[in-house]
């Protein structure tokens, strides 16, 4: 297994490829792109990308945590997290190969 | 959000592009990540989150309704990790 990562560029150089635009645009689409799903599940929307995936935000309560290290008890804050659910278009892609 | 209204909101930004380009830009980028990972690499989208593909050995699991045993293939599944600013973000007041 190869230990390789994507990042943006990656990202921008397909849409290049793909689509003819100059490196500089499609690198501005890219961001475009991630900006709008961040903006959009900041407001507490889900993000549902069909045959990839969804993003949902979920609220979580507060609790009580230990810090590790002294033992001490902390309050964990109520805080919102990301939590992504591929698609089973994409869970069966993954395992195709194996 | 659903992928067609990211679509058609990229669209209005950019009236200089054909919604169809629009639409191959989205999916571009979409298949890029999921074939990514299916080639077991990662992908990692700074602020955003990461991509990653976690293995799963083979394990004898249960029928919880019949208590009967069942063999559970090794699989691989998907993984994200939300990025810091990305987290920051969801947590501003």
């Amino acid at each position: 297994m190869s230990s390789k990562t994507l990042t943006r560029m990656d990202l921008s150089e397909a849409v290049y490829r793909e689509v003819g635009l100059s490196r500089n645009e499609s690198a501005v689409l890219v961001e475009s792109v991630l900006e709008h799903m961040s903006d959009a599940l900041v407001k507490g929307e889900t993000v549902k990308i069909s045959s990839f995936g969804t993003f949902t935000v979920r609220a979580k309560s507060e609790r009580m945590g230990r810090n590790p290290k002294t033992g001490e008890e902390v309050p964990i804050e109520p805080r919102r997290v990301l939590v992504f659910r591929a698609s089973h278009i994409m869970k069966d892609r993954l395992n195709q190969s194996l | 959000m659903i992928k067609s209204e990211l679509i058609q909101i990229i669209a209005e930004e950019n009236p200089h592009l054909y919604q169809s380009d629009v639409e191959r830009i989205v999916g571009t980028i979409f298949e890029e990540i999921t074939s990514a990972l299916v080639r077991g690499e990662r992908v990692e989208l700074r602020g955003f989150g990461a991509f990653s593909v976690k293995h799963r050995d083979a394990r004898i699991g249960r029928n919880p309704r019949t208590g009967e045993s069942v063999e559970v293939e090794e699989k691989r599944v998907p993984f994200f990790k939300t990025g810091k600013l990305l987290r920051e973000r969801l947590n501003d007041a």
